[in-house]
């Protein structure tokens, strides 16, 4: 069962703002699915190893090398806010 | 309850097929401007009642017919795909064209560059309608969760096409589209696909490029093909696949002619069964995959009993390792870069105020009012199960069962060439039916899952008609093959087809 503190504490880690209603709704439906997953608990996987990349491709090498997207004002033009060419946020610090 | 005709007549000899329209094209029986405007014509009409279609991209459908069209005329000859209309789901960018993955906060985005698929349609020549509807981010199985409204399924509009590219099986299967792409994480290509009554591949992973496809679950993701027919998935799949050098998982695997392996011929082929897939099934669905299983032993394929003892885990292990993947995928829709900002003047849908937000607000309130309830569901369970002290028990664990599960998968592919399980474990349910429960819709994939865990290609193939309430609804049979074989994949698939319409 995940308290509503709990789900406080991971909406802020995941940047989602949430009512007090919503919040509560939200560790409903988690502990629902969190107590179905623990299903899992019931496999032995001691001595196995854990699978990352299913087909087991090794890493792939490319030169280190820069090259020029080609749609710069593409990118621009999606900035929610915009000053000159640079995206305006809220100050930082 | 309302039957499409278009739908009916796929079953006889009707069929609008690739290599059909491109012999049209070729013997200038049609142009194909005016192709491309036939099938704006067919939306216009139809998409009132389906809802398939968030954007059509007309001007660059006709600039791309219109040189299909000089080609032909200049006595050129032409591709198989050249002037070919489709449609692509709405989570792979189209350069200059809206993309919203079916979500709020990117209402306003408009795809800078080509996904590589698009990119490799678009040099084949197909020509793009538009694009179509899904459940937000592709999190979904139903279509129900498009923050731009539910599709409805083209063979009966009270129910739901499937999901989570459900637009894409709804485009094809109404005629809307001669092919579609989709996107698979954990069935969201072949389920649609069932409930629809069409074909749906999910190659193996690695198989096409996921350069430019929005990121749902990036070790499970996998572009794919929805057609009328198996003939047509594997032009498409000869088109979209190959490396990418902008995919660092795209497979050394060169682009290839796939209609070459549909032979026809299964004779001595192994097919695997699962008994207690078939077991659990209602007796429509049971007896519609017991009929493929007869119409296999017909055609000279032996159907041999196989077991899969950890596959029963592969949905926990699925809702563990995709919701962490969706919660770091997803992380980059914070109101910054592009799409939709909370912002002090700009305050419609919020319900409140206030006078200054800084940077924190500026991201708790954009995800607030651009997520839909189950991407941020999906998003706080990822977080959760990735947080500090959590990880070993959820994350590592699920990988650790994804390799007893792929253990499972060799063992049987040692035995057998081919594993056949119905798609679906019912037809398409109704609207609604099932939005309030997210562990039921859950249970909708139980049996496409698996091949996303193990990586393996699948393909759904309309198997008999199951009948619900008197009326006759599509039921999806699936074929999953050893990593890379699409070859036995699509030859398996297309024998049956080519045997059921005999």
């Amino acid at each position: 069962m995940i308290t509503k503190k709990e789900v406080q504490h991971i909406a802020g880690l995941a940047r989602i703002g949430m009512s007090e209603q919503e919040t509560e709704k939200m560790a409903t439906e988690m502990s629902a699915v969190l107590e179905w997953i623990d299903q899992l608990k019931e496999v032995n996987v001691d001595g196995v190893e854990p699978t990352a990349h299913i087909t087991g491709m090794e890493n792939r090498l490319r030169q280190d090398a820069q090259s020029d997207f080609d749609n710069q004002t593409g990118i621009v033009e999606l900035f929610p806010e915009r000053k000159d060419n640079y995206d305006k946020v809220k100050s930082v610090l | 309850m309302f039957v499409d005709s278009h739908y009916i007549r796929s079953f006889e000899s009707n069929i609008v097929m690739i290599k059909e329209l491109h012999e049209k094209l070729v013997n200038k029986e049609i142009s194909a401007v005016a192709l491309a405007e036939k099938y704006f014509a067919i939306i216009a009409e139809k998409d009132k009642n389906l809802n398939a279609y968030l954007t059509l991209t007309k001007e660059l459908a006709l600039a791309q017919a219109r040189k299909v069209d000089e080609k032909i005329a200049a006595g050129e000859e032409i591709g198989i795909l050249e002037g070919i209309p489709g449609a692509v789901k709405d989570n792979l960018c189209v350069a200059g064209v809206r993309a919203t993955a079916g979500s709020k906060i990117l209402d306003n985005y408009i795809a800078p560059y080509d996904a590589g698929v698009v990119t490799s349609l678009k040099e084949a020549g197909a020509v793009i309608l538009g694009k179509v509807n899904m459940d937000e981010f592709a999190m979904g199985s139903s279509t129900e969760k498009s923050a731009y409204g539910a599709t409805k399924n083209p063979v009966d509009l009270e129910r739901v096409p499937g999901g989570s590219s459900g637009g894409s099986a709804a485009a094809v299967a109404s005629g809307e589209a001669v092919w579609a792409l989709g996107t698979d994480t954990g069935g969201s290509i072949r389920q649609p696909a069932s409930f629809c009554g069409v074909v749906g591949l999910k190659p193996t992973y690695g198989r096409v490029s996921r350069y430019g496809a929005m990121a749902m679950a990036s070790s499970l993701d996998q572009i794919g093909p929805i057609t009328m027919n198996v003939e047509d998935a594997a032009i498409i799949l000869g088109a979209i696949s190959g490396e990418s050098k902008m995919d660092g998982t795209s497979a050394k695997s060169p682009a290839k002619d796939y209609t070459q392996y549909l032979t026809g011929k299964v004779r001595g082929l192994r097919i695997g069964i699962v008994r207690e897939y078939i077991d659990g099934l209602g007796e429509g669905p049971k007896k519609s995959i017991l009929a493929v299983i007869e119409t296999y032993k017909k055609l000279g394929a032996e159907i041999k009993e196989i077991e899969l003892p950890y596959a029963k885990y592969a949905l926990p292990v699925y809702y563990i390792i995709m919701p962490c993947e969706v919660s770091s995928n997803l992380a980059r829709f914070d109101g910054i870069k592009y799409g939709m900002r909370a912002v002090d003047h700009v305050n419609s849908v919020l319900d409140f105020v206030p006078e200054d937000r800084n940077l924190i607000e500026t991201y708790l309130d954009s995800r607030r009012f651009g997520l839909g309830a189950e991407v941020k569901r999906r998003i706080m369970l990822g977080t959760y199960a990735l947080s500090s002290g959590y990880y070993d028990a959820y994350y590592l664990r699920a990988q650790k069962v994804r390799t007893l599960i792929k253990q499972d998968f060799e063992k049987a592919f040692a035995e057998v060439d081919l594993i056949l399980t119905p798609t679906t474990p019912t037809p398409a349910f109704k609207i609604g039916e099932k939005t309030a429960d997210p562990l039921e819709m859950y249970l909708a994939d139980i049996f496409t899952i698996t091949a996303n865990i193990v990586g393996v290609p699948a393909i759904s193939v309309p198997g008999p008609l199951v009948e619900v309430d008197g009326v006759p609804l599509p039921q999806g049979f699936q074929l999953m093959a050893k990593w890379f074989d699409e070859e036995n994949l699509l030859r398996t698939a297309h024998a049956y087809e080519i045997a059921d319409k005999a």
